[in-house]
């Protein structure tokens, strides 16, 4: 590049007074590197575009064979395809169990996140806050498959007795109905093992808006003879709510895509069921994707990417959503 | 419904820094008293004194007695919250919940201790403090409107009113007219000379117009400089104190001479 | 003010009363509001202890050079055997080509949102963009990549490089996130001084404003990486599994870590004949075990070199 120029003419130095009056004399080459360096970041902004473009028409050329394919066909060439259903009768029960698994881990996750993020901001002295709020990252740190391999080997066992006191005791709800697995390799366990997953991204949100409630309302309700509970109902819960509300839909996100952790703990099925506690009922996308697609063949492939294909849309959906709560709130607190 | 309050021997610290040092002082029940001084003299942090505001900020503590009617407000059987109930505070900037309407904003208060407040009751309640604050008929039509709409002044006597409508023994104002204009401040100031028949009110303010305006008393907190405690160097009749004051200190700084 | 339902006014002794009274329902909700919030806490260190302590205390036992430097290669049944070696290949070389296509793009694109893009409507799409890329599931960018080679190649092609661009779809999001956080952190400043000067602009993004963020710059890398160095999904289906090692990133099947580990549970126990004292029923679990113990203390080290960086190298200019 022409930049090379100003540096041979002078000895070699760093950019510093000395330089200028060399790079005003090649001015006119410094801009055309200027504009090559402008191109390339320009570039890999556009880049991204690319990419994201090149996921959507990837999953559906690829998925395209299963999508147009007769279910019959289907049936026929791919072993565990179901018959007499259609390529939406086989993708309906994963949905309906990539949704539950994160639905119940969110419902899990937010109130302890909630309880976490406000310990962290408005109960723990500013010194312990700090220190806490890293170990609560510590547990994004860990990798998916050790929660699999934690999930699946040490927790279930321990939580299978719990379950069947669920069981036994509210087993009239249907979601802790029907019979207990022996073996706590059940929906109900993988959703607690995805609200471990998703709590530090859920508390690492609500931390930062609880810690941005203005000061000035939280001394009006103090100055009303609030308790420090009072003062967060009154201040720091209603600043808060947008932001708690878009934490639990990237947690969601988070949830819905979730891989390694179902497959390694749950005991899958293709139901549409409620049961939390009973084996073989219910199986999400990822984790189906996951345990078939090592052995599957071409269309086996292809109906595999049209699954992954609204799982994608689903997470897309979900954080969209999610980020425009976001902004939506960046609007009005900057009217604040 | 207005209590005297005796300050004694009191210090007031931020961890190991002492912010105020020994500050001995009567406020007389139903009149106001202004507090004036150079920024950072103390002033403010020592009215936050008064409701136990000031310990809410992380190492804050106070040495010495604050008593009300001969109760000593950091006693030991004193519950801080309860004492924020009978020395309500309005403070710089206005700062109505923005989530709650008019009426909830006036509520606000009542409701932590009385939640099952009849809503005739509450029609009352909220009427009697709108009118105490000189709000009721700018606000009358529109209650259940957030109280953020309202314009700076009337926010402001929005907090009054929330201020008043739990009954409080004392009230604090840290500046309350230092974010308004000057037609909103009147409106303030015409509503402190009314409080005062019921109230012992305390105001901090920079503006020694509004301390000659509106007070009965006025102290003069004053900083040797940073990193020193602020003293109070005296407290007088505000006649007094702007005619003909005893230390030189206060006479510099009520003329202008610095600060 | 004659229209009050609260009790009247105290007045002398009453006063004290007054101050006293606390309302013991408020007190006490606020008592158990306070017990929950810990409760919550406490409740969440729960599995983080529980999963550090038995990933260490069940890895730590098979944990030696042994199992690091050999693979797996002719290690059938329960034989007290096999290693990791071929994974950490793998991995390593997996993750750092990743890196090689991540860093520069992510980089660049966060300086052209920082430096260029400032509030042109492709700049505020490239930042939507990214924060639906940030969304992707694993799996789902495993199955692109697939779909990418298989396009490419044709179907069924199985080797190191898809997987590092499965990661890398992952991992730009990333980077570009944490990147353009440091560079907006440098004073506007330090960049006028430098225009000034006369420096040209892309010299002054160059030689100021990515030196005075280079250690950002690096811990952002840093913990970028070990977010993706544990990732399994995409490389399962992108890799695939092998037992023996393979230094080509673009040649055949590569074992990584990660689906070592899961490899290794999905085997479960070996059925060993009664009284065969070789044969180690749970010697798979033992090297699921060991090998995520070796995966958790990667990318621990790697978020502490990544802290570490910050606190030390980071330049004072807040």
């Amino acid at each position: 590049m022409t930049s090379t120029q100003p540096r041979t003419a002078g000895p070699t130095e760093p950019v510093k007074p000395g330089a200028t009056a060399r790079r005003l004399r090649s001015g006119h080459g410094d801009r055309g590197g200027s504009r090559v360096f402008r191109w390339v970041a320009t570039g890999a902004g556009v880049l991204i575009l690319l990419i994201l473009a090149a996921v959507a028409v990837f999953l559906i050329q690829r998925a395209w064979p299963a999508l147009t394919a007769d279910s019959a066909d289907l049936s026929d060439a791919v072993s565990w395809f179901p018959d007499d259903t259609s390529l939406l009768g086989f993708v309906g029960p994963l949905i309906f169990g990539t949704l539950l698994a994160a639905a119940v881990s969110l419902l899990i996750a937010t109130p302890i996140a909630i309880g976490i993020a406000l310990f962290t901001s408005h109960y723990a002295p500013r010194k312990l806050a700090n220190a806490l709020g890293y170990v609560v990252d510590l547990l994004a740190a860990i990798p998916s498959v050790v929660y699999g391999l934690w999930g699946g080997l040490v927790l279930s066992p321990i939580v299978q007795p719990v379950w069947e006191f669920l069981n036994q005791y509210l087993g009239w709800i249907p979601f802790f109905g029907g019979v207990v697995s022996p073996t706590g390799r059940v929906m109900m366990t993988v959703a607690v093992v995805l609200a471990v997953m998703i709590l530090p991204i859920i508390t690492a949100i609500c931390r930062e808006v609880f810690l941005q409630t203005p000061r000035l309302h939280e001394e009006a309700a103090l100055a009303l003879g609030a308790t420090q509970w009072e003062v967060v109902r009154m201040a720091v819960l209603p600043f808060a709510r947008s932001g708690i509300v878009s934490a639990a839909m990237l947690g969601l996100g988070r949830a819905l895509g979730e891989t390694m952790a179902v497959l390694m703990i749950l005991s899958p099925g293709f139901l549409y069921s409620f049961r939390l506690l009973e084996a073989g009922q219910q199986q999400t996308i990822a984790a189906n994707i996951a345990a078939q697609f090592p052995e599957a063949n071409q269309t086996g492939v292809a109906t595999l990417i049209a699954t992954g294909l609204a799982l994608f849309i689903i997470t897309l959906a979900v954080n969209m959503a999610a980020r425009a709560i976001v902004a939506r709130r960046k609007d009005f607190s900057g009217a604040n | 419904m207005a209590q005297r309050i005796d300050v004694k021997d009191l210090n007031i610290y931020y961890g190991a820094f002492k912010a105020v040092e020994d500050v001995n002082m009567t406020i007389e029940p139903r009149s106001v008293t202004a507090f004036i001084g150079p920024s950072g003299c103390g002033k403010s942090t020592f009215l936050r004194t008064l409701n136990r505001m000031h310990e809410v900020i992380p190492g804050a503590r106070v040495e010495g007695t604050v008593a009300v009617e001969g109760v000593d407000l950091y006693g030991a059987e004193i519950d801080p919250v309860a004492v924020r109930r009978q020395v309500g505070m309005v403070f710089q900037r206005p700062n109505p919940f923005p989530t709650m309407s008019i009426a909830e904003n006036v509520l606000a208060g009542v409701r932590l201790n009385n939640r099952r407040i009849s809503k005739g009751d509450a029609n009352d309640l909220v009427e009697a403090s709108l009118r105490g604050a000189n709000l009721w008929n700018e606000v009358k039509d529109r209650l259940d409107r957030p109280g953020s709409g309202l314009s700076g002044g009337q926010q402001q006597r929005l907090c009054i009113a929330r201020a008043i409508a739990v009954k409080p023994q004392v009230l604090l104002m840290d500046e309350p007219c230092s974010a308004l204009d000057p037609i909103s401040t009147l409106a303030i100031e015409d509503l402190i000379a009314e409080l005062k028949s019921e109230y012992t009110i305390v105001i901090v303010t920079h503006n020694m117009q509004q301390a000659a305006r509106v007070s009965e008393r006025t102290a003069f907190f004053n900083i040797a400089g940073t990193g020193q405690p602020g003293k109070l160097i005296e407290i007088d009749d505000t006649a007094t104190m702007f005619s003909s004051p005893k230390e030189q200190a206060t006479e510099d700084y009520i003329s202008g001479r610095f600060g | 003010m004659t229209t009050t339902p609260t009790t009247p006014t105290p007045a002398g002794s009453s006063l004290r009363e007054a101050l006293q009274a606390t309302d013991h329902r408020r007190r006490r909700t606020d008592r158990i509001m306070r017990g929950l919030i810990i409760a919550a806490f406490v409740l969440a260190m729960i599995p983080l202890l529980s999963l550090s302590w038995t990933v260490v205390s069940r890895g730590i036992g098979r944990l030696d050079s042994y199992f690091l430097l050999n693979s797996m290669r002719g290690v059938f049944g329960g034989m007290d055997a096999g290693g990791i070696y071929h994974a950490i290949v793998g991995t390593l070389e997996i993750t750092l080509f990743a890196a090689l296509i991540s860093v520069p793009i992510g980089i660049m694109a966060a300086i052209y949102l920082v430096e260029y893009g400032a509030g042109k409507p492709l700049a505020k799409l490239v930042t939507f963009l990214v924060d639906v890329m940030t969304g992707i599931p694993s799996i789902v960018a495993g199955l692109f990549a697939y779909a990418l080679f298989a396009l490419l190649l044709g179907p069924g092609a199985k080797f190191g490089a898809i997987g590092s661009v499965a990661l890398s779809v992952l991992m730009i999001p990333v980077v570009i996130r944490s990147s353009e956080e440091m560079l907006r952190l440098v004073p506007n400043e330090l960049r006028e001084a430098s225009l000034a000067l006369g420096v040209p602009r892309w010299l002054t993004i160059v030689k100021v404003v990515l030196r005075t963020s280079v250690a950002g710059l690096t811990t952002g890398v840093m913990l970028a990486i070990a977010r993706v160095i544990g990732e399994t999904a995409p490389l399962l289906l992108t890799v695939g599994v092998v037992d023996s090692i393979n230094f080509n990133l673009f040649e055949g099947r590569m074992m990584t870590l990660p689906v070592y580990v899961y490899r290794q549970y999905a085997q479960g126990l070996v059925p060993c004949t009664e009284g065969d004292a070789s044969c180690i029923a749970d010697i798979n679990l033992q090297r699921a075990w060991a090998a995520a113990l070796t995966l958790f203390l990667i990318v621990m080290v790697l978020n502490l070199i990544g802290r570490l960086v910050t606190r030390f190298f980071a330049p004072k200019i807040r």
